[in-house]
């Protein structure tokens, strides 16, 4: 339904108290302009957090990161993968080892992580494009349960059980550490979420999404599919490079018990419970992630369930969290929130939203809210 | 070339355990075009239910017997709750939703049975067999997984070929439509798909509990190991399921036994990226046209 001015409306034009702000049409500025609003709420909030609910933040920030790399290549790219949580690995090995073996600036170290996990990426992506869902699913399950045995194996280089030690940067002046390494982690949360909410509306982005809804007609239509695959890849893997990276520097040890397969099913249920396609949905994603240890201890402490319970329910509740979401809210979380308001917005008459009976949307047809930032 | 032989022997063996669980992804593909990524922990649950029995001094054909019958169960069950409402929707919808019950089982059965490593008693001797003067590393107990994959195989061959519920069976896989329309209740044929899938898995899980101490994750590796071996044979072949586990099961014995175990899959991603690059149909069946 295009609008008065023959523009196709985006899903914020939809939101009057939005158009009523006149936000720039440009989206890298609107995107930018999301992210300088999302950094000085996360100022205001770490900055009256404790150190502890600081290092959780940071690690919503990462798993934010890897869960929205997951989301663009499942959600709008329509390929399905288990490896996030190896290349996740990649990056904070990579990390590791380069600063156990070198003195390079922390800053390149996390730029090699993110390169080095992006070149594996373009490595399995490219058999990944002649595949189809459960072959690359099967796949990329065996890269999460292959690549953390490398490890294991060559324990000189990785550092065995051990693992590899990592310091936390160090601030300036008299900045808290904990504060700082939050800070750097959510910086690079806004950063990535700009980049890949602007992807998303270029011309990649539509690449992505045709090649999505019908590879024939994407290839039909001078779309090179195969390269369109290899760079959703490339790009998730990527993130997960950074975010695994930073899960290093959060927990300041590298080892494998961090990366077992559970990591990346994690990852797959917190993309689909915040919604497929979205780069809101990863918020919601993250925190569940987090805090989901927490929670299922104290719900087995308080029903006395024993401790075998305590440590394998965050497992049942992840299981759970899969199939209930696929069987009822295939959009996940953020899917339904979006279509919620749309629906309360359309009942209000005169509003930009169109009226009509449109069910919620699936997951390989979810529209992308492309809104970026916090 | 001791080591090349005991190699070889140990990764027949092993193959024929993985194509015994491919032998069930074969099954529900050609059944409803999914890959079940819950095939190992369906398997891993009834074999706990199987040492739960042995811990009650049950005896151990009956427990053995009782797990079978439990995959039998759990196979339809899951494909009626969780699979049947998934007809139509996205191919995606399905593959997250066997991942969940992958998790889902394995968390449920270390709340319910222990995280803690468990044995099962092997029914019979691991003790290697004497040839001549030479001790091989193939034992009794070898004797009867081949023995037991290959009344499996010959199974499902005797019902796909000679009996009527195989055709019907064949018939819903190839064209359901046509197969509804001349009577047959492919709902329940593909219930039953699921089934006798869920059985194959639960006898590969029986056979490899014994060699290994085993705790909620054991059959991981070798879900994926199967998912190999099935992707290799083409995904809907049942002999191709058969060749696949072979060769899979040899080239991982020799990864393994050359290379050091913690090699092994990567070996496994290393055959799956040959394959699916060179020929994504898998050795045994023909490519799919692309249809605009």
């Amino acid at each position: 339904m295009p609008s008065p001015d023959g523009r196709t409306p985006t899903r914020l034009s939809g939101v009057p108290w939005l158009r009523w702000l006149r936000l720039p049409r440009q989206p890298l500025l609107r995107h930018l302009l999301f992210g300088a609003v999302a950094a000085v709420g996360f100022y205001l909030l770490t900055s009256s957090l404790s150190a502890f609910n600081n290092f959780r933040v940071g690690e919503i920030a990462l798993y934010v990161i890897a869960l929205a790399g997951l989301s663009l290549l499942t959600g709008t790219n329509g390929q399905i993968s288990l490896g996030q949580g190896a290349f996740m690995a990649v990056g904070a090995y990579t990390l590791g080892v380069l600063t156990t073996h070198t003195h390079w600036p922390m800053a390149v170290d996390v730029l090699a992580a993110i390169v080095l996990s992006g070149a594996l990426g373009v490595v399995v992506g490219i058999p990944a494009t002649r595949l189809k869902g459960p072959y690359l699913a099967g796949m990329t399950l065996i890269l999460a349960l292959a690549l953390p045995r490398i490890a294991d194996k060559y324990t000189a280089f990785f550092g065995g059980d051990q693992g590899l030690t990592v310091n936390a940067p160090t601030p300036p002046g008299t900045i808290d550490p904990q504060r700082w390494l939050t800070w750097i982690q959510l910086a690079g949360a806004i950063i990535v979420l700009i980049l890949l909410a602007n992807l998303t509306r270029s011309r990649f982005g539509r690449s992505f999404r045709a090649v999505r809804d019908d590879e024939i007609a994407a290839g039909l239509a001078g779309i090179h599919v195969a390269r369109t695959k290899v760079l959703a890849f490339t790009v998730a893997a990527s993130c997960a490079g950074l975010a695994g990276a930073f899960l290093g520097l959060s927990i300041g040890v590298v080892n494998t018990g961090e990366f077992s397969l559970t990591l990346s099913i994690y990852l797959l249920a917190g993309m689909v419970l915040g919604g497929a396609g979205t780069l809101v949905g990863p918020w919601w994603g993250a925190i569940v992630i987090v805090f989901m240890p927490g929670w299922s201890n104290s719900i087995a402490n308080s029903f006395s369930l024993g401790s075998a319970v305590a440590a394998n329910l965050s497992l049942v509740i992840f299981g759970l969290v899969l199939i209930v979401v696929m069987m009822a809210v295939p959009m996940g979380i953020q899917g339904g929130v979006s279509w919620l308001v749309g629906r309360a917005l359309s009942l209000v008459p005169g509003i930009g939203q169109p009226r009509g009976s449109r069910g919620p949307p699936d997951i390989a047809t979810t529209p992308d809210i492309t809104t970026g930032g916090g | 070339m001791s080591l090349f032989i005991n190699l070889s022997l140990n990764g027949i063996t092993n193959g024929m355990i993985f194509a015994a669980v491919a032998l069930g992804l074969v099954f529900i593909w050609r059944a409803t075009h999914i890959v079940n990524f819950g095939q190992g922990s369906m398997a891993m649950f009834t074999t706990y239910l199987a040492v739960t029995l042995l811990d009650r001094h049950l005896n151990y054909w009956l427990a053995f017997a009782a797990a079978l019958v439990a995959g039998l169960i759990m196979g339809a069950v899951i494909e009626t709750i969780l699979i049947r409402p998934l007809r139509g929707k996205p191919a995606l919808n399905p593959v997250i939703v066997t991942l969940g019950l992958f998790i889902l089982l394995e968390g449920m059965a270390g709340s319910i049975f222990g995280i803690g490593n468990r044995s099962f008693p092997p029914a019979f001797s691991q003790a290697g067999l004497t040839f001549g003067h030479t001790k091989v590393a193939f034992s009794h107990f070898d004797v009867f997984i081949l023995a037991a994959v290959v009344v499996l195989m010959l199974g499902t061959l005797a019902l796909f070929r000679a009996t009527s519920l195989g055709l019907r069976m064949r018939a819903a896989a190839f064209a359901p439509e046509v197969a509804r329309l001349l009577g047959v209740r492919v709902g329940r044929i593909l219930t039953l798909g699921w089934a006798l899938a869920a059985v194959a898995g639960s006898l590969a899980g029986l056979l490899v509990a014994p060699t290994v101490s085993f705790s909620p994750n054991f059959m991981d590796l070798v879900l994926v190991y199967a998912f190999t071996a099935a992707v290799l044979g083409g995904l809907d072949s049942p002999v191709g399921a058969l060749v696949g586990g072979l060769v899979t099961g040899l080239a991982l014995s020799y990864v393994g036994g050359y290379l050091g175990s913690s090699l092994e899959p990567l070996g496994a991603l290393a055959i799956l990226m040959v394959v699916l690059s060179a020929r994504p149909e898998g050795l045994f069946s023909r490519p799919e046209p692309r249809r605009v």
